[in-house]
């Protein structure tokens, strides 16, 4: 599941996205606070975060959406803010919403869309027909867009988004509210298009599609990056390991903890003990302490997220 | 992107009147409806219920029949809601439930471009809405020709009028419910007092004066001396009312939207 991929040019090359600095403040809520980041060609690079901290605002500057109240930008060496518009030329985007145009069938939606573009109407059509494809919908192109069931009107927006053979593919929260399949259906999608070297920038907060996707990654929380790196060693770096799950802990194993100075989170009726190599621990607890029921299981970057973003519930 | 650099505005927009005409043409047979039937029913209503009652009217000295008098008056207001209607109810749909021109500005496409195509097609609806109107009064023998094909492209100019106005209360309102308050204050009384259904004349002088300051007026003016086919100087007063509110409203328009949706 953890995947590390080697065609991606990590450190190498210009950047597709610089950004430096990055602020948006609306009124007195700072949304994006002095967030820097490069995305490299051919990588696939993750914005993780809970609801709010700001990660719709980070890639709605990315793509010229919402102008930047601080810091510098540059997308495929351009300055965003004097080139917009050959940037989103270049760019394909697939929003938060779902915001397919409901007064228009699936493959009209593709070829109006791919007007604003300017593209010749027949190499639309041909382009919308490639597309709905490659997406699974050919059957239902002359549906309309809102009879669509939602992990298929993801794949239309992502199809959408592809129309204009971009160069860089911004994501926004690809797959939230999808069920399990057609999650995996879109994961399919997008793997294949980064086999192709298609360089992508998603947001997410489903830990699982991150680590599936996502070569390099930052965590932002309230507008700030926490950490940054590729999703195994993150892991590695905040939560080791093993991770060993203890339910009703007993007094004496708390004690035992604190005198051997284990890294470990105390959830009142659960503790977590992050180690490196869990086995001896896990031997040696499971022996005495695992009254309410114990397991050890492989360190996920939904530890380190929850590390260090604290449990407390979001909105 | 400051508001100045969004306003930069090609002809892009022609894609965004696209789009429209391509949801229009799948619904083109209903849409067709309104225009043929409307000034049959006002015709027949009035022109044959009401001119028993009110007879003659005058009109710049001579006499002519109700019918005469008010079939000009339904183009101008025909003119005015299509344009109106389709800028606000029309374009606050896709900009506010339907996200459409969220999806349209991750494109190359401008703010302003896609503010433009919207106003213009409102505009391109009233010219398709007068024109049909005008042939369905010309069988009536209503409409002096060959002074009364101008009305067609002074549909133009008054949808882009009166389409960047609706436009101006889609970047402001807060919800759709809110259309009602100018619809009440502004569409209403000019449909009743721009000189529509009785001359403006028949109003006390404070309410001439009043009427003299709405657009409608001014448009129900043009649309009915050119189909009487009768030229005074009011005609370039009229025009330039209605150039100057474009001149005036359009760019308000862009502005608004600009304030309401880049964030
Ligand atoms: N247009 C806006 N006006 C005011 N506040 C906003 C706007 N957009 C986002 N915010 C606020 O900025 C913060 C970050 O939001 P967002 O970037 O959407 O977060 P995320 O995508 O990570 O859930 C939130 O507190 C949100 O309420
Ligand atoms: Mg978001």
């Amino acid at each position: 599941m953890m995947k590390q991929k080697h065609n991606a040019l990590n450190g190498s090359g210009n950047p597709v996205i610089n950004a430096r600095n990055l602020r948006k403040t609306f009124g007195n809520l700072i949304a994006v606070d002095d967030v820097s980041f490069q995305v490299f060609p051919g990588e696939c690079f993750g914005i993780l975060g809970p609801n709010g901290a700001g990660k719709t605002s980070t890639i709605r500057m990315t793509y010229g959406f919402s102008p930047m109240t601080g810091g510098t930008l540059e997308v495929f060496n351009l300055d965003i803010t004097r080139n917009a518009r050959t940037i989103k030329s270049r760019i394909g985007v697939c929003q938060q919403e779902n915001n397919v145009d409901p007064d228009l069938t699936v493959q009209q939606n593709l070829e109006v869309f791919a007007l604003y573009f300017n593209m010749p109407p027949p190499e639309a059509r041909t382009q919308a027909l490639n597309l709905l494809k490659f997406m699974a919908l050919d059957h239902r192109k002359d549906a309309r867009a809102t009879e669509l069931s939602g992990g298929m009107m993801r794949r239309l927006v992502l199809a959408r988004a592809l129309l204009n053979k971009p160069d860089l593919l911004i994501l926004d929260e690809p797959t939230t509210g999808l069920d399990p399949q057609s999650r995996h259906q879109v994961w399919e999608n997008l793997e294949e298009l980064q086999t192709k070297g298609l360089t992508i920038l998603l947001t997410t907060h489903y830990m699982e599609e991150a680590s599936h996707l996502c070569d390099r990654l930052f965590i932002m929380d309230h507008g700030r990056v926490l950490v940054e790196g590729k999703p195994l060693d993150l892991i590695r770096q905040h939560v080791g390991r093993d991770i060993i799950e203890v339910v009703e802990p007993s007094e004496t194993l708390r004690a035992f903890m604190r005198s051997w100075n284990l890294k470990h989170e105390d959830l009142g009726h659960r503790l977590i003990i992050y180690v490196d190599d869990g086995n001896a621990l896990y031997h040696e607890i499971s022996k005495d302490h695992c009254t309410g029921g114990c397991i050890m299981r492989m360190a996920t970057l939904e530890d380190v997220f929850l590390k260090l973003t604290g449990r407390e519930l979001r909105e | 992107m400051k508001e100045t650099a969004s306003i930069h505005i090609s002809m892009r927009f022609l894609r965004v009147w696209q789009r429209n005409f391509t949801v229009y043409r799948q619904t083109w047979k209903i849409s067709f409806l309104p225009p043929l039937l409307e000034p049959l029913f006002y015709l027949l209503a009035f022109g044959v219920g009401l001119s028993v009652l009110v007879g003659t009217i005058d009109y710049g000295g001579s006499e002519i029949s109700y019918t005469s008098f008010i079939a000009p008056a339904l183009l101008a207001i025909n003119i005015m809601n299509n344009a109106f209607y389709e800028n606000m109810y029309g374009s606050f749909v896709r900009m506010y439930y339907q996200k459409t021109f969220d999806a349209m500005m991750a494109t190359p496409l401008s703010l302003a471009e896609i503010i433009t195509g919207e106003i213009v097609w409102g505009a391109t609806k009233s010219v398709m809405a007068a024109t049909i109107m005008l042939g369905v009064i010309s069988a009536f023998g209503l409409i002096q020709y060959p002074e009364g094909l101008l009305i067609v492209p002074l549909a133009f100019i008054g949808g882009i009028a009166f389409g960047s106005m609706g436009m101006v209360f889609t970047g402001i309102v807060p919800n759709i419910e809110l259309f009602n308050l100018p619809i009440f204050l502004f569409i209403t009384p000019m449909f009743l007092f721009s000189g529509t259904f009785f001359p403006v004349e028949n109003l006390p002088l404070w309410a001439q004066n009043l009427a003299v300051l709405l657009p409608l007026t001014h448009l129900v003016n043009l649309t009915r001396s050119l189909s009487l086919g009768v030229f005074n100087t009011s005609l370039l007063t009229g025009i330039v009312y209605l150039i100057i509110m474009c001149l005036v409203l359009f760019p308000l328009a862009i502005h608004t939207m600009h304030r309401r949706l880049i964030k």
